[in-house]
């Protein structure tokens, strides 16, 4: 597999009153052009750092994050980043939201004319399962069809990379479930690389190809993992739930439940 | 139905308020202050001779003109302040400065400078609006989510475009609120600026009804229709906040 991602020696402190708190210390790994990456770790332990620095969106006090053998400063539209909040804009309609991006910058498609790209936008509503709230406005609906509306309006640019922290982890567990499995049947049809920040294992296991365990802050690369399930994969079967007892006892986590 | 029960108590307030005024009125036989049957009358005195159309008409139209004036000044400038730190550091402690300053206070120096007709009350209500409107939208541009300029910076748009796409359709609905408030003061401030030196107006039918042989009845059908309409300012105000460009920040 090719390499589509490297990142290496990032490092990354945040100032605060008893002076630098280190956050990132030394984080370096590759990511395979269509790979899917589970990034897993202790609550706090500097992931969604880790991600807005892959992302462009944070710069590393040093290291550098490599893509396809060119350092990255900014964020583009190559890789887009879907965050736990959402940013879905709430002004636009569904329609608008998903045309937001094929409107401007990198994504190639300012030639298209604006026929085209409400087709577009159309296009990946429908893949989401959005059909028929192409105009609806954002407060007209469910927390789960706003994260469709925010995965969509990711799709439509043809981002190469996906950045998803925590992207479902504000959904009820059923919604949540839901979603997962929708991911992996877009992915399906249309393979991006993807980078998914979680702190539930299970997720990772079901949807990641590598599972990357991060530890404490300041935080390192405390383990790798392959998941070398076939899909659809079932959480169920003992393969992955042995994997599950593994990476928990990595987190730290040697039972669960009550005692 | 719900809504006549709902507004039941503050009718009936507003109702008491007028029954105790009759009756004090009436028990201590006061020559001067009228009953609210005389303010009746004397308003009716008014609508037939058309003078009230008149002054109403003229407070309108220097409210119109000078809180115009101020959201044309105010709204460009509060985006400018809210996105440029420059342009914010530099006017911010001036504004802070003058925007204490009561209306009433630039009285002298309006007629000073635009002597005693139209000019003066609409320049005192621009300066007396034009401040709450610059803060309430210079605090919305500082108060846009940053998620949103995440999202759009993450798909490459141009800083125009994000400042035309999302800084302005987030804010608008904060530029709304600033105007709001903005029409409150201007129409509280036009009574004050007509009762000085001019020859209409609600504030200067207010005056002279009291100098021109204390007629307090219509002193008080004066102060009753100021209010009303301002009220009313204010309800076509929030009807605004149903309009597309907005409702999303006030729907849930």
């Amino acid at each position: 597999m090719r390499t589509k991602i490297e990142v290496r020696g990032l490092k990354k402190s945040f100032l605060s009153d008893k002076g630098p708190l280190p956050v990132v210390d030394d984080v370096s790994f590759t990511v395979g052009d269509g790979e899917f990456v589970a990034v897993v770790g202790p609550s706090g332990c500097g992931k969604s750092t880790l991600m807005n620095m892959m992302a462009g969106f944070v710069r590393p006090d040093s290291g550098a994050v490599v893509i396809d053998g060119v350092p990255r400063s900014k964020p583009d539209s190559k890789g887009i980043l879907i965050s736990q909040q959402g940013s879905v804009f709430p002004w636009l309609t569904v329609r608008e939201n998903l045309m937001f991006g094929l409107a401007h910058g990198s994504s190639g498609l300012n030639g298209h004319g604006i026929k085209n790209r409400m087709e577009i936008a159309d296009h990946y509503a429908d893949i989401v399962g959005l059909k028929g709230f192409e105009e609806s406005y954002p407060h007209e609906l469910s927390g789960g069809m706003l994260k469709r509306t925010e995965l969509a309006r990711a799709l439509a640019v043809k981002p190469e990379i996906l950045y998803m922290d925590e992207p479902f982890s504000a959904l009820d567990a059923l919604m949540s479930l839901r979603m997962r499995n929708e991911l992996l049947r877009i992915l399906a049809q249309e393979r991006h690389t993807t980078l998914l920040i979680t702190h539930d294992v299970e997720e990772a296991i079901h949807l990641a190809d590598r599972i990357v365990v991060l530890s404490p802050r300041p935080t390192r690369i405390q383990a790798v993992f392959a998941v070398p399930l076939a899909h659809p994969r079932k959480i169920s079967s003992r393969e992955a739930q042995e994997l599950r007892v593994t990476i928990l006892r990595e987190l730290g986590v040697d039972r669960e439940g009550p005692v | 139905m719900t809504r006549i029960k709902e507004a039941l108590p503050a009718i009936a307030l507003i109702a008491a308020l007028i029954a105790v005024w009759w009756l004090t009125v009436s028990l201590t036989h006061s020559v001067i202050f009228p009953t609210p049957w005389e303010v009746v009358t004397g308003t009716w005195e008014l609508l037939r001779n058309g003078t009230l159309w008149e002054h109403i008409g003229a407070s309108l139209m220097r409210v119109g003109a000078g809180f115009g004036l101020a959201v044309c000044f105010a709204v460009p400038l509060g985006l400018w302040m809210g996105w440029v730190g420059g342009a914010y550091r530099t006017l911010n402690p001036l504004f802070q400065i003058l925007r204490p300053i009561s209306p009433i206070a630039w009285i002298p120096i309006a007629i000073l400078w635009f002597g005693v007709g139209d000019a003066s009350p609409i320049y005192l209500i621009f300066i007396s609006s034009v401040f709450p409107m610059i803060v309430q939208t210079t605090v919305g541009v500082h108060t846009i989510e940053k998620r949103y300029l995440r999202a759009a910076e993450n798909f490459g748009v141009s800083r125009r475009t994000l400042f035309k796409q999302v800084v302005i359709p987030a804010v608008l609905p904060q530029v709304l609120v600033g105007m709001r408030i903005g029409l409150g003061v201007a129409w509280l401030v036009v009574v004050a600026a007509e009762m000085i030196a001019l020859h209409s107006g609600l504030g200067y039918m207010i005056m002279d009804s009291r100098n021109a042989g204390n007629r307090y009845d219509l002193v008080i059908a004066g102060m009753i229709i100021i209010g009303l309409i301002g009220l009313s300012l204010d309800t076509i105000m929030r009807l605004l906040e149903g309009v597309r460009w907005v409702r999303w920040r006030y729907a849930h």
